[in-house]
């Protein structure tokens, strides 16, 4: 237990500060039921024995500490890959749906239902309910089915059913929306595998227990395979789900510096962005008090980014509290640098990242710069291969021949 | 005393079920929901549920939400949304707003109940709002009088209504399924465990709300609760009449008429 954890009542960093539970009284049994089996199942060996075991067999979890040395050489400062684009279905987000899934089976219903923005989710979620057995419906924005038909197509394969959500933005909150509607038709048999660590209590403690593999493993790689601890970590923030199990392993070392890249987009001064807690201010959305995209009315306002995954105009509270107590940095970094890091990484690593993760890096080069010579771990949440329909538009690839493609930093 | 608990004594003295009607307020526009709620009021609802837009209302389908991005696409202010109580509660009839949390938070909670006591507003309906996380908006009602009508469900436990109960004034909403609005028909078997388990906690009326859409139904519940709550129904009639406001009101009286008729039946 950190004092960066929630209350029984599910708030950060003090009663009414961040986090809670704003939602229709229809939900809250559920919730609670929610809640107490989630606290039998980390308190039963079975099922955590269950969780590490799948984790490990089906999941190709730890994933590495990888020592990135050319990138180092550019960046000016050592920067250690933390290698969640190598799990199952290419991204951290496995953890999180396998702990959650597996919940459910042990909550003894039959079938769940997510929402996803760009399709990881949607198909880490299909994924574990094929695997268990479970009946699978993803909610996902229908500007999104546009734009990430690969990953609906995956889903659909995997046996989920997609329903294009056409309210509202038609992007990932209104995916929220939705899933949370059918969730109150349907709380009897069905658990909402909720996709990041956000929304009401239980869901950011109960998704940052099974996500925060990757920050324990993470430290102790880095005592075991360098003998010290990082003196930064740094993970892109959309919900915040890989960030906070990254941030979990370090939070309670005071010498390790932290910090959370969120989406700049175009840049923070168009208005075009997705800099939830650099850029916006706090109210309740999605169930928690934290940081809010909102009007002077309390309205959401769209996000904006290149990569659907941080596209979202809320982040999880733990991190607004972290924020508010100074123990992280959260900082925007815009669509032209994330794609410029995804291609140095690609030419100097031969490592694709997902967009989202490219952040990250590039957060973290700037980080290089102020303490050139230390040891930076990033996490590299995701793969970029869903990513490559962005990639080829912006670098202006696909087209082979003589000096085709553009150089990193000439994109658009 | 609560205006909107005299309405509801006021009717049950006259051997009849209240009844209660929602708009969200800047639909068709600003003007045109307060002649609309006007209408509601002269053809026979007793209390008036007024809407305040939201971008994210988890708990309505796609009738309301249709209405409310209407409303928001046209620019509404929560200012907006206090002048249209102002002249709906003018005409004397308990008015009430109903509203998602964070509208309220970011307009100040403090500010927002003085602005709804001095438009003359009842109080308010929170369906993301349970009293366990209420504190703030708890003390700035009573420090006003104001109704605070907190929801119950089918799901709630008996403790929980129980919290729910105490901490509620003017009424209390018990949700008629589970789900959200304008889906699913509420009927009186499923809803009567419900009603009967809140008034075993607490003297206040109970009104049941969502999937109420009748006047065959009004009829049916109103012989277990005290109030009937409509909203999708009355905000359909609007939307089956685009660009033709005397068709949207007759229709909207019509309906008011028929739901009127049940709640004495
Ligand atoms: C690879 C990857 N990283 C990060 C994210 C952002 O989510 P979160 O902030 O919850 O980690 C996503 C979401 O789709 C993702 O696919």
């Amino acid at each position: 237990m950190s004092e960066y954890d929630a209350d029984a009542l599910g708030w950060f960093g003090g009663t009414g500060a961040f986090g809670g539970r704003f939602m229709p009284e229809a939900l809250i049994a559920a919730l609670d039921e929610l809640d107490t089996a989630w606290r039998d199942a980390m308190a039963d060996p079975a099922f955590t024995g269950e969780f590490d075991r799948l984790l490990h067999e089906y999941a190709g979890v730890p994933s590495m500490l990888y020592d990135a040395t050319r990138l180092s050489e550019v960046a000016g400062a050592r920067i250690l890959l933390k290698r969640e684009d190598l799990n199952h279905t290419g991204a951290h987000k496995i953890r999180n749906v396998l702990g959650q899934a597996l919940l459910t089976k042990r909550m003894g219903k039959t079938r769940v239902i997510a929402e996803t923005g760009a399709g990881q989710h949607g198909v880490a979620s299909a994924t574990a309910a094929a695997y268990l057995g479970l009946d699978c419906t993803v909610y996902m924005g229908e500007v999104d089915t546009e734009r990430q038909a690969l990953n609906v197509a995956r889903m659909q394969l995997l046996g989920a059913e997609v329903i294009p959500v056409r309210s509202g933005s038609r992007t990932l909150k209104d995916a929220i929306n939705e899933a949370l509607r059918d969730w109150v038709a349907s709380v009897d048999e069905t658990a909402y595998l909720f996709g990041t660590a956000a929304g009401p209590h239980p869901f950011p403690s109960l998704v940052l227990s099974f996500v925060r593999g990757i920050g324990d493993e993470a430290r102790q790689q880095c005592l075991d395979q360098y003998g010290a601890l990082p003196d930064a970590v740094a993970a892109c923030v959309g919900g915040g789900s890989n960030a906070i199990g990254l941030f979990a392993g370090f939070v309670d070392d005071p010498e390790v510096a932290i910090y959370g890249f969120e989406a700049g987009g175009d840049g923070v001064d168009t208005g075009r962005h997705a800099a939830t807690i650099f850029a916006g201010s706090i109210g309740v959305l999605h169930g928690a008090r934290t940081f809010v995209l909102q009007d002077e009315d309390g309205q959401t306002v769209e996000s904006h980014s290149i990569s659907a995954g941080l596209d979202y105009p809320g982040v999880g509270p733990q991190h607004s509290a972290l924020s508010a107590a100074g123990r992280a940095t959260y900082l925007p970094v815009t669509d032209t640098e994330a794609m410029d890091a995804m291609a140095l990484l690609a030419r100097t690593e031969g490592i694709i990242p997902a967009i989202e993760s490219a952040h990250a890096v590039a957060g973290a080069l700037r980080v290089a710069k102020e303490r050139p010579g230390q040891t930076i771990l990033v996490n590299l949440s995701g793969r970029g291969d869903k990513d490559m329909g962005t990639a080829m538009d912006w670098f202006q690839l696909g087209e082979a021949g003589e000096r085709s493609g553009q150089e990193p930093g000439e994109g658009k | 005393m609560s205006t909107t608990s005299t309405a509801f004594e006021k009717a049950r003295a006259e051997g009849r079920a209240t009844l209660v009607g929602y708009l969200p307020a800047g639909f068709p526009d600003v003007e045109g929901s307060i002649a609309a709620l006007k209408v509601m009021v002269e053809a026979g609802c007793d209390v008036i549920e007024i809407g305040l837009p939201y971008s994210d209302p988890v708990m309505d389908g796609p009738i309301i939400q249709a209405a409310a991005q209407q409303a928001l696409d046209a620019g509404i202010r929560t200012d907006d949304v206090l002048r249209v109580v102002e002249a709906v509660a003018a005409t004397g009839a308990p008015t009430l707003v109903m509203t998602y949390w964070n509208p309220v938070e970011r307009y100040g909670v403090e500010r927002f109940a003085q602005g709804l006591a001095d438009a003359g507003g009842a109080g308010l309906i929170t369906p993301d709002l349970t009293p366990d996380y209420a504190p703030e908006w708890i003390a700035a009602a009573d420090a006003r009088d104001l109704d605070k009508v907190f929801l119950v469900a089918p799901s709630s436990t008996d403790e929980r209504i129980a919290l729910t109960t105490a901490a509620s004034r003017g009424f209390v909403y018990a949700t008629g399924i589970m789900g959200v609005t304008g889906t699913k028909q509420a009927t009186a078997a499923g809803v009567a465990p419900l009603i009967a388990r809140t008034k075993a906690t607490t003297d206040l009326p109970v009104g049941v709300g969502v999937g109420v859409s009748t006047g065959a139904q009004a009829a049916d519940l109103a012989s277990y609760a005290d109030g009937v709550i409509v909203g999708s129904a009355f905000v359909r009639t609007l939307l089956d009449h685009p660009g033709d406001r005397a068709a949207g009101l007759a229709a909207l009286a019509a309906l008011t008429e028929e739901l009127a008729g049940g709640v004495r039946a």
